[in-house]
């Protein structure tokens, strides 16, 4: 089983991330289970929300303790929770902020977990630019698909075009193919460091 | 067709696919996705002929379902709560009447204090309102469920509860496989109601009925629901010819053949029970879990011959009888009785306190020991509690409870502090 946390504020699509998160993992024939964490939800409070990825059925019914991979959708959490709270050692860390993990004063993180499963990305701009609108989830999504080579694009592409049609599709799609490409990038740069 | 769902979509399409004739409802969490999402279908036109009854209350949805069915329309509704509280007469009334209404429960905590999370004391309360009430375990069988319970319910001109765990089945995303309507027209028969009201033959429905045929009437209410205890599991059977999959039944046990310690309970929880009992198994523990699906009727039978050979049972509930301990418990003991068996009861995720596997875990283990008190209620905060029995002792105007406690686990500075 293969579990990830996303983090963020009530507007920033976090439930809708999980959500699309395990209607690509599907699109790939894995079960998958995506739920909030049940609450009155409001703008700009913290909101967290879990998706679980298995190949066989998904029994479980706990929140997820000790993820797998940390989805952070707003660098300002960092300062307000421990959204690190039970992160496997060896877990995924994809951040939002268009600063490196050293820049914002994780430096040191960095150095604990090795390059290698983690990542920043500028999403909130990547949804500005595609979308017109200040919301990382997407990009997050298909970045987390390059960080973690767990999803191909096109099953996240997939996930897009089951939530969103129109012109917000397309942006959406636009947002997640820069996303998947600046983190492959950033992961092959490091690789050749 | 399989799809990657949230639970409450997955129910509106069922709904959609047994063809209801009227549908009322009033939004209430974590309810209110379903009748949005069947109200969509309505609108577009997708689910027709059927119409969709905007209602001012809890109570106007329940009483609309009842005139609706009472005139030989298919009738849906879904609630949660206080909802369920709020339209209580009409429940019963429903139920009186023998009027085959189904309803989903998106099973909410009752307040106060105000609590949309889940457990299951909303439908536990309506136990004795003649309503049968089934309870699913995953997404999956809360569909496959919501197909049953029409044709249950028609079958025996009596109304049915589908409970499912609110947010924690509603609001997920898990796999689901839709029927087609073909496949659902095969198995659930055109409404053929054993009363309806007719201007053309007119009768009445809803006498008054004095001490010389009251009992009668009510008699027959229990007489039906002992023959659902028949037809539940041939329903059931027919279910799988028809789509494959086992869903829905009475009972059903898990890794119980040699089981010394067995966990009772409904609903979702069973998952992380299983899960739990598998790791257990793993390191030489002799476990089993049976789970409850038709908590009314009861299968006392049924529960009794899955317990019998067992040593010890956790019924593991969340419920909570006050002044008593456990709902389903109580009903558990009775379906044993004379067998000597050892009995412990977990109140558990009380207001949508989660259950974890490390709780089930100790939880198990002690019952395996049988060091268990008979009541115990997981994950309890003693301090808070020992504090709040302190400060009342202490102090003849001690305050509020809950504002006390929200103050004492540091989740309020408002709240009024006394002693």
């Amino acid at each position: 089983m293969f579990q990830i946390r996303v983090h963020g504020r009530g507007g920033q699509g976090v439930v809708t991330a999980t959500e699309m998160l395990s209607v690509a993992a599907f699109e790939e024939g894995r079960h998958a289970q995506a739920f909030p964490s049940f609450g009155s939800e409001r703008t700009g409070a913290p909101v967290v929300a879990f998706c679980r990825l298995d190949d066989k059925e998904i029994r479980l019914r706990e929140p997820i303790m000790e993820p797998d991979a940390l989805i952070i959708q707003d660098p300002t959490l960092l300062h307000q929770i421990d959204v690190f709270s039970g992160l496997k050692p060896d877990g995924y860390v994809l951040l939002n902020s268009a600063h490196s993990f050293e820049q914002i004063g994780l430096g040191e993180l960095v150095k604990q977990r090795g390059h290698s499963k983690m990542s920043t990305l500028p999403a909130t701009e990547l949804g500005l630019k595609h979308v017109g609108r200040p919301i990382p989830n997407v990009p997050l999504i298909a970045g987390f698909a390059a960080l973690s080579g767990m999803f191909k694009l096109e099953s996240v592409i997939k996930a897009i075009n089951e939530k969103f049609s129109g012109k917000v599709a397309e942006g959406n799609i636009a947002a997640a193919t820069e996303a998947y490409e600046l983190v492959k990038q950033q992961m092959e740069d490091r690789a050749h460091a | 067709m399989l799809k990657q769902i949230e639970g409450s979509k997955a129910v509106a399409e069922a709904i959609a696919l047994c063809r209801p004739e009227v549908i009322c409802a009033y939004p209430i969490s974590p309810q209110t996705h379903i009748v949005e999402a069947l109200g969509e279908m309505v609108k577009s036109e997708e689910l027709a002929p059927c119409e969709f009854i905007n209602v001012e209350s809890e109570f106007a949805a329940m009483s609309v379902a009842i005139g609706s069915s009472a005139a030989g329309a298919r009738s849906y509704t879904a609630t949660a709560s206080q909802g369920l509280l709020f339209m209580v007469e009409a429940v019963y009334n429903a139920a009186g009447l023998g009027l085959p209404i189904v309803m989903t429960v998106a099973n909410r905590a009752i307040g106060a204090p105000i609590n949309i999370w889940n457990d299951h004391s909303d439908s536990l309360s309506q136990r004795d309102s003649g309503w049968m009430q089934l309870f699913a375990e995953t997404n999956q069988e809360a569909v496959d469920l919501h197909i049953q319970a029409f044709k249950l319910a028609e079958e025996l001109s009596m109304p049915i509860m589908v409970c499912m765990d609110g947010f924690i089945l509603t609001h997920a995303f898990e796999r689901v496989d839709i029927p087609t309507q073909e496949q659902v027209d095969g198995y659930l028969p055109p409404f053929d109601p054993r009363q309806s009201l007719d201007p053309k033959e007119p009768i009445s429905i809803g006498a008054m009925v004095g001490p010389e045929a009251f009992m009668e009437v009510k008699y027959l209410a229990h007489a039906k629901q002992m023959q659902a205890l028949e037809l539940i599991p041939q329903l059931a059977a027919e279910f799988k010819q028809q789509f494959g999959r086992d869903s829905g039944g009475l009972v059903r046990t898990y890794r119980a053949d040699d089981a010394e310690t067995m966990i009772v309970a409904m609903g979702s929880v069973l998952g992380t029970v299983k899960d739990t009992v598998d790791e257990l198994r793993e390191q030489g523990h002799k476990i089993g879990v049976l789970g409850i699906i038709s908590y009314r009727p009861f299968p006392l039978q049924e529960v009794r011959a899955a317990l019998v050979n067992c040593k010890r049972f956790v019924v593991l509930e969340k419920s909570l009888a006050v002044g008593m301990g456990g709902i389903v418990a109580t009903d558990v003991r009775m379906a044993v009785s004379g067998t000597g068996l050892k009995g412990f009861t977990a109140i558990a995720g009380l207001g949508g306190r989660n259950i974890t596997k490390a709780s089930l875990h100790k939880l198990f283990l002690e019952a395996e020991q049988e060091k268990l008190e008979p009541v115990t209620f997981l994950d309890l905060d003693w301090d808070v509690v020992n504090k709040q029995l302190e400060r009342e002792k202490q102090n003849r105007h001690s305050g509020p409870i809950a504002e006390n406690i929200l103050y004492d686990k540091g989740m309020s500075t408002s709240a009024a502090k006394f002693g």
